[in-house]
């Protein structure tokens, strides 16, 4: 469990993590979802202690990170920016980890064959690929069995058989009871691996709820009409917030009225509809429009401060 | 690479240990002994240390007879049995300021303060490893040092000393003292800068430039002021005479620690109030 209250962070004159309160969960895998230089790395840092935050708090399973007995148990981490000596063996990097808790070298052995670097264990890590590099950095996070995973954009660099089991790993991991905080700017990603979403954008929060709800409340908004009286429906439908927009076939966009309200209406007017399809918008589109909304909200905000 | 394990699934850790500091210590000397620029640093120094005595005492030996008595008489022993430490100081400073500034420069640190996220306990270990370590391999090689130029040096009855005439072992002894604390020393300025190039060049600043810059200063001032610069003050422990104007081994060895003590005092402060 990850509780993070008013978290905020400054780096000199930029905010970089802007009041951001929310809780991850155990027995899910939570998806931290925001476009790039949103905050999540530096969330995750402040998460681990790497960095102070300027104002607020955030504790990992009760605590501050520093303050456990056996961090490597409590939080294992992958963070995104390289955190392992070029110069060192990836067998060496792992074992000097495990060495601060007692951990044991058959533990360090077992995860480099869990992610299959047995063959380069002993090759210094400066001629690792990103995907190698990755991996090692997977079974770094694992080594000390930990309750928390946090994971900043684990499936940069791998192939799709690598996104295809490590999907598979957090899903497992959450399934044990473990807590799962994966970070990621693609949303195709999240769909298919979190159960549950925290969207930041600008260091701020936009979003902590269900993948499902959250499509759902981005895309309810917009129905397709086709229908034989396609200028009355129109005339019967307008009024504040609501605006059309062609689609295919000679069908018409509804933005800002539900299924629900169009039929009501049409059938009120007496006008036949030869469809009427809520528009499912995919996790993408529901993000780039939370985001777009966040986005403008935050130079409105600019301008009116100028 | 090979393929990955079949089953996404993460075997459990039977048993759970907490951070201990010996644990730590054993961590770091694990990360000491697996680059290879300590391998390289420490077989220079220790090579050096012997390599130029060696080389002092045979070409001694070797123009001995060519030589004026004012040339003979200014020859010590001593200053050619530890003529390596001057020498070896370099490299053990550079590997000294490496040992943390690689951890930046990578990245490394992050992982390391994940693990130990308190901080504190992975410079003492740092310290604790390095001094051990450099210590362990000095203090033979000044010893080699000092009976290899001995032997070389045995039929010139000028130049003979034993180790137990007065100050002879202090002196070898103390070079080897001199060396580790001089690692300590640039360990804590890689601390305090967090970069290769400028921990370096902060300990060379102080070692090399900061000393002859003394001279440029009136001479009852140099003397004055120059015994308590770091160089100056730690050289002491390995000096057989000293003038008037320089401090005894024993005040001399206390103020280069009280220098390397200071180090360390910024470099804590600063590595657990810094964000890395």
């Amino acid at each position: 469990m990850i509780e993070a209250r008013e978290l905020t962070k400054d780096y000199g004159a930029k905010r970089a993590v802007d009041g951001l309160s929310f809780t991850v969960q155990p027995g899910v895998v939570t998806g931290f979802l925001g476009p790039n230089g949103s905050g999540k790395s530096t969330t995750m840092r402040l998460i681990l202690g790497l960095d102070a935050p300027t104002r607020g708090d955030v504790t990992v399973n009760g605590r501050h990170y520093r303050d456990h007995a056996a961090p490597l148990h409590e939080v294992g981490a992958l963070l995104e920016a390289r955190s392992v000596h070029t110069g060192r063996s990836a067998y060496n990097h792992l074992l000097a980890l495990a060495q601060t808790h007692g951990i044991p070298k058959r533990r360090v052995a077992e995860l480099i064959d869990l992610v299959g670097l047995h063959e380069v264990a002993r090759k210094r890590t400066g001629q690792f690929s990103l995907g190698m590099g990755q991996r090692l950095g997977i079974a770094q996070a694992l080594l000390g069995d930990p309750k928390t995973v946090m994971l900043d954009e684990p499936v940069n660099g791998l192939d799709p058989e690598g996104i295809h089991w490590i999907r598979n790993l957090l899903k497992g991991l959450a399934a044990e009871g473990r807590t799962v905080f994966v970070s990621s700017h693609l949303m195709s990603e999240m769909a298919l691996t979190a159960d549950h979403l925290i969207v930041v954008g600008r260091g701020r929060l936009i979003a902590d709820t269900s993948v499902d709800d959250f499509v759902a409340r981005a895309s309810q908004k917009v129905v397709v009409v086709r229908s034989p009286e396609l200028q009355r429906l129109r005339e019967t439908l307008a009024g504040p917030g609501v605006s059309f927009e062609p689609a295919e076939r000679g069908a018409v966009e509804v933005h800002g009225l539900t299924a629900e309200q169009v039929g009501d209406r049409a059938a009120e007017a007496g006008i036949a509809l030869h469809e009427l399809t809520p528009q499912q918008a995919s996790l993408e589109e529901a993000f780039m429009n939370l985001t777009r909304d966040e986005l403008e909200f935050a130079s409105e905000m600019e301008e009116a401060a100028a | 690479m090979t393929a990955l394990a079949p089953t996404a699934r993460l075997p459990r850790l039977d048993h759970a240990g907490r951070v201990k500091f010996h644990r730590i210590l054993l961590s770091e000397w694990t990360k000491l002994r697996s680059v290879r620029s300590t391998k390289w640093s420490l077989g220079v120094g220790f090579l050096l240390t012997i390599a130029f005595p060696v080389l002092f005492a045979v070409v001694t030996r070797t123009h001995w007879g060519s030589m004026s008595p004012q040339d003979r008489a200014d020859r010590h022993p001593l200053d050619i049995a530890l003529a390596g430490v001057n020498v070896a100081q370099l490299a053990i400073a550079v590997l000294g300021v490496l040992l943390i500034s690689a951890e930046y420069s990578t990245g490394s640190i992050r992982s390391t303060f994940t693990a130990v996220p308190k901080r504190l306990p992975v410079l003492w270990a740092k310290l604790i490893d390095y001094a051990a370590v450099s210590l362990a391999l000095i203090v033979p090689a000044v010893l080699i040092s000092f009976f290899a130029s001995q032997a070389i040096l045995h039929n010139i009855g000028q130049l003979q000393i034993s180790f137990s005439d007065p100050g002879v072992a202090r002196s070898v002894i103390g070079g080897a003292i001199y060396v580790m604390l001089v690692g300590i020393f640039a360990l804590s300025m890689g601390a305090i800068v967090r970069n290769t190039a400028g921990g370096i060049a902060a300990f060379a600043a102080i070692f090399f430039v900061l000393p002859p810059l003394m001279f440029v200063l009136p001479t009852s001032w140099n003397n004055a002021i120059s015994q308590y610069l770091p160089s100056e003050a730690g050289r002491q422990l390995f000096a057989l005479q000293h003038a008037p104007h320089t401090l005894t081994p024993l005040a001399g060895g206390l103020i280069f620690a009280a220098y390397c003590a200071a180090a360390i005092v910024i470099a804590a402060v600063l590595l657990v109030r810094r964000d890395v």
